[in-house]
């Protein structure tokens, strides 16, 4: 079900402006892959890419290959729509429809899919619920607006959400900076029991999150601002908070400068 | 109990403020400028309140002058003949035309003001939403008599063809057949008015729906939508409320719309089950067409209509308020 994500030569450009330069890297699938770097360096950018999300800004455009699996995402005749189907993603700040109730809110991803009985809708939400660690704190109150929810909980229900339609890779953009440490905690462990059934990348600028958190690691970097992000090394996580190959990620990690 | 036991960080002890000054502080009306602000803004807010109540107080004076001398009955008397010994006068003609034209503006114009603001929110390339976003606003700067001009010279002989097409193939439903006669008809008063509401619904719902958060819509995306299974998720479920009050303010100008409907409209005190034969009338329209040859009374009377459309409008903006209300927490406030 989870699938291995391939990127060759990744370019990405606002308008005019390269934002991120020739990134190449492999996701091995069911693991957890961390994007570090200092601010500006093009890794919510690059992430953006995996599920053709960076095109929907205005003049964004990308040249290069990703494949999931075998299938190019920027093929000719690929739809960006199936490909975020496939691609699941969670933001910075919870976003919750605050328009529907919670059910409707893990529920939205499959209306958009098709058809499904009442009682089929609410298997998935059941399962996904539970899949998020929310079931137990909402089950009683399915068709309450999920805006009522705390900022922790509303983002595990827009895990459910994203987890609701069965991704085969599920992007997360530093989605524990706008949580408290309890709630942190809570979604660091969900993304331990997640990686069982999916592919899980994730933006953090919590470099002690990224070693709790994620079997590899990629720390990305900027020359200069205005220049293009690029990736400077990815490796086991491990490795790279303990003995780096290259010198600007161990400048980084012990904190001597970004 | 003495609040400031409980204040870690309150400044030291300075002479103790009395009572009011406390409540004046919890106000935020100390300083000079928070005292101005606090006295203007509560001021407008009584002004408007005894301004209509000023109006309601008029309004009921003058109209149960007129009603208690009216021997047919007020609510349900077809005819209107203030002039006769003893007078006979009713409004069950007006309030049918003016709430029958004013459902035929709006079923015409929200849809397309809706579709209007979405286009130039979410479709349109940048170059081409700012002019089509003006020629809107211009379109609500075009005075009432301009459209009342309009519609009588253009628009009332270009209906003869769509009245035709209608009784052909409608006409059975009688709500639609046709005599042939002009059409200055309720329905080209409908259409007409739907022109004129259009403006003022687009320009609302069109905030509206600029205001709608990226990130709904980036959750939609990212869940696998089209571009118009954004805009059902996303965007119409948050600009709901205000596009129902944008409609609420078109549906304020329909009802009261006076010089347009008078120049268009072919009143005739009956009731006509056809949208398309003339006749019927609407209150501000009744009340332009025969205010200035009325008789004091004939005004007394005039004005008792004014009452009603009044109380009209006022239930149409509560029962406005109740839909809002009913759905608040849902609402895109809690975002």
């Amino acid at each position: 079900m989870a699938k291995r994500i391939d990127v060759s030569g990744l370019t990405a450009y606002y308008g005019s402006h390269k934002a991120i330069e020739d990134i190449s890297m492999t996701v091995e699938p069911r693991s957890v892959t961390a994007f570090i770097g200092p601010s500006g360096c093009g890794k919510s950018t690059f992430l953006r890419t995996l599920n053709r999300m960076h095109e929907v800004t205005p003049g964004g455009r990308v040249e290069g290959k990703v494949l999931l699996d075998d299938e190019d995402l920027y093929g000719a005749g690929i739809d960006p729509v199936s490909v975020r189907r496939e691609v699941g993603m969670v933001f910075q700040r919870p976003n919750p429809f605050p328009t529907m109730s919670i059910f409707d809110n893990v529920a939205a991803g499959l209306r958009l899919n098709g058809n499904y009985k009442k009682s089929e809708l609410s298997d998935v939400v059941e399962k996904s619920l539970k899949g998020a660690n929310l079931w137990n704190e909402v089950k009683d109150r399915l068709n309450k607006p999920g805006s009522g929810l705390s900022g922790g909980q509303q983002q595990r229900l827009c895990i459910a959400r994203a987890i609701a339609v069965e991704p085969k890779v599920l992007l997360m953009d530093e989605p524990c900076s706008a949580l408290d440490p309890i709630s942190t905690l809570a979604i660091e462990d969900l993304i331990g029991e997640l990686k069982e059934r999916f592919t899980i990348v994730i933006v953090t600028h919590n470099m002690q999150q990224a070693a709790r958190v994620s079997d590899r690691t990629a720390f990305f970097n900027l020359a200069a601002v205005g220049q293009p992000g690029r990736l400077i090394e990815i490796d086991d996580t491990e490795r790279i908070f303990s003995n780096p190959s290259v010198q600007a990620t161990e400048d980084y990690i012990s904190g001597r400068f970004g | 109990m003495d609040i400031s036991t409980y204040t870690t960080d309150a400044p030291p002890p300075t002479p103790r403020p009395t009572e009011t000054e406390r409540k004046r502080a919890a106000r935020g009306a100390t300083r000079p400028g928070d005292r101005i602000f606090l006295g203007l803004s509560r001021g407008s807010g009584i002004l408007l309140l005894v301004i209509m109540a000023a109006i309601a107080v008029f309004l009921s004076y003058r109209a149960s002058l007129a009603i208690g001398k009216d021997h047919g009955n007020f609510l349900t008397t077809f005819e209107w003949n203030t002039g006769l010994q003893p007078p006979v006068f009713g409004i069950a003609i007006l309030a049918f035309g003016t709430i029958v034209s004013s459902i035929i503006a709006m079923a015409l114009a929200v849809p397309v003001a809706v579709a209007i603001a979405l286009f130039i929110t979410h479709y349109a390339p940048r170059r081409m939403a700012g002019p089509v976003a003006y020629v809107i606003d211009l379109l609500a700067a075009v005075p009432s008599i301009v459209y009342g001009l309009w519609g009588a010279l253009v628009l009332v002989p270009h209906m003869n063809g769509l009245f035709g097409w209608l009784n052909d193939y409608l006409g059975w439903t009688g709500i639609f057949s046709w005599d042939e006669g002009a059409p200055r008809s309720m329905l080209t008063v409908g259409i007409l008015l739907a022109i004129m509401i259009l403006p003022i619904i687009t320009n609302v719902s069109r905030e509206v729906f600029r205001q709608v958060p990226q990130m709904h819509e980036e959750a939609a995306l990212a869940l696998g939508a089209t571009r118009w299974e954004v805009i059902r998720m996303a965007v119409i479920p948050f600009g709901r409320s205000g596009v129902i009050s944008a409609s609420m303010l078109g549906l304020g100008r329909a009802l009261g719309e006076t010089i347009a409907v008078a120049t268009v409209l072919s009143p005739a005190f009956d009731i006509q089950a056809s949208l398309l034969n003339p006749g019927g009338g609407t209150f501000a329209q009744n009340i332009a067409s025969k205010f200035s040859e009325a008789t004091p009374f004939g005004r007394d009377a005039l004005i008792a209509s004014g009452l009603v459309l009044f109380v009209i409008t006022l239930l149409v903006n509560g029962a406005a308020r109740v839909i809002i209300a009913r759905r608040a927490e849902y609402s895109g406030a809690n975002a």
